[in-house]
């Protein structure tokens, strides 16, 4: 699943400080719940991303745990308060042991 | 009491017929897309052209006649499902996929050296004279630069690609050519157009032209302008090409219909695109 998950991440560039900023992040991922069938009628094994987190300088803005109900290219988007310029750090973690990453800056306006 | 009853059913009538009127057009709005780059206005709707000013005075993307939820999706680049997929074919564009390790980088450099192709699609191949959807272009590069299998016309690889490729020219206005030598193939495509097809005996012209605007059971018909092709389709979570959407349209009319890339449908491409003629080209587009 590795090659075909792609990460994308929506930050605003500058914020001032003590701001409430959105943050919007997706990933592609065909998120197989395990509960199909194949044409043949074997069970289509679980393939999912079952956690996301957000850290803003190392600091935790979010954990997620996701279960198999969640659809395909999962999609959050929250609210992050930010006192000081720095980095956010998303991860999200695959089933199968992958680990996708971004990051992005911002700047305090 | 009977006065009552008649005074409900008067306000029901009333309700219906508003209701009705405000299916029965397109939405009036403008699309402004929040890309990367600022901020993009995109032409969905422009003076009919010459050689449908008799039948229509304006022409209408797709885009006006679905809900508001659908149409919001398309105004930000983030929130617009079919960019996975555009990036999708950009890591394909960049894989050394080909037989001796040939990338389409390694002959193209960037995928913006296209910019503007799409506005112009389908054409005429000056060497050949063949008409030429954007995956013929792509099927030769595979099999003949690259030398490897064909991909699926509807594939997934395929419309990776074409999303990719119709990204370039967003924004740039269709003008495709339907005179020289795209005449005849033009004429084909019309005559098509005008074709009943299938058990139901539907051409293309009796959703698309006469009764564009009104409910086909739960569906706003359009004017079927392709300019949003490639589209993702939220009813498919998934990309869906102009050939795809036809063979679906004849389909419907319950016919056995023509194949995706064949002659009949490069025809209808061709002579569907210049009916847009003046709208713009929006990427990647977002439908129901």
């Amino acid at each position: 699943m590795a090659s075909d998950s792609k990460p994308r991440v929506k930050v605003p560039k500058s914020a001032s400080a003590g701001e409430v900023v959105t943050i919007k992040a997706l990933i592609s991922h065909k998120m197989e719940s395990g509960q199909r069938k194949d044409a043949d009628g074997n069970l289509i094994p679980r393939s999912i991303i079952n956690r996301f987190t957000c850290d803003l300088n190392g600091q935790n803005v979010v954990d997620v745990a996701i279960d198999p109900a969640v659809s395909t290219n999962p999609y959050f988007e929250f609210d992050a308060k930010v006192d000081a310029a720095g980095e956010f750090k998303f991860t999200w973690y695959d089933d199968d042991g992958d680990v996708y990453e971004d990051t992005q800056s911002i700047e305090i306006a | 009491m009977r006065r009552t009853i008649t005074t409900q059913l008067a306000a029901t009538a009333l309700g219906l017929i508003l209701a009705g009127a405000a299916w029965a057009d397109p939405v009036e709005d403008t699309l402004v897309i929040d890309t990367d780059d600022g901020e993009l206005e995109i032409v969905t709707k422009a003076p009919a052209p010459d050689h449908l000013k008799d039948v229509m005075d304006t022409i209408w993307s797709g885009w006006h006649y679905r809900e508001d939820e659908t149409r919001d999706l398309q105004r930000d680049d983030f929130d617009n499902p079919a960019m996975v997929f555009a990036d999708r074919g950009l890591d394909r564009w960049n894989a050394e996929i080909g037989a001796n390790g040939e990338s389409c980088a390694s002959c193209h450099q960037g995928p913006e050296t296209f910019k503007g192709l799409r506005a112009v699609m389908p054409r005429v191949d000056e060497k050949t004279g063949k008409l030429m959807i954007m995956e013929d272009y792509i099927q030769s590069c595979v099999t003949e630069r690259m030398g490897l299998e064909p991909w699926k016309v509807t594939g997934d690889e395929m419309k990776d690609m074409l999303a990719l490729i119709s990204m370039q020219s967003r924004g740039e206005i269709v003008n495709v050519a339907i005179d020289g030598p795209a005449q005849p193939f033009w004429e084909k495509g019309k005559e098509l157009y005008y074709t009943r097809f299938g058990q139901l005996e539907m051409a293309c012209a009796n959703c698309h032209e006469d009764n564009q605007g009104m409910m086909i059971r739960a569906d706003h018909l359009s004017q079927g302008q392709i300019n949003g092709f490639p589209t993702y389709r939220l009813k498919d979570a998934g990309m869906v090409s102009a050939q795809q959407r036809f063979v679906g349209c004849v389909r419907d009319t319950r016919a056995e219909t023509f194949a995706a890339g064949s002659d009949e449908f490069k025809a209808i491409e061709l002579y569907v695109a210049s009916r847009g003629n003046g709208l713009a080209v929006e990427g990647v587009s977002v439908r129901h």
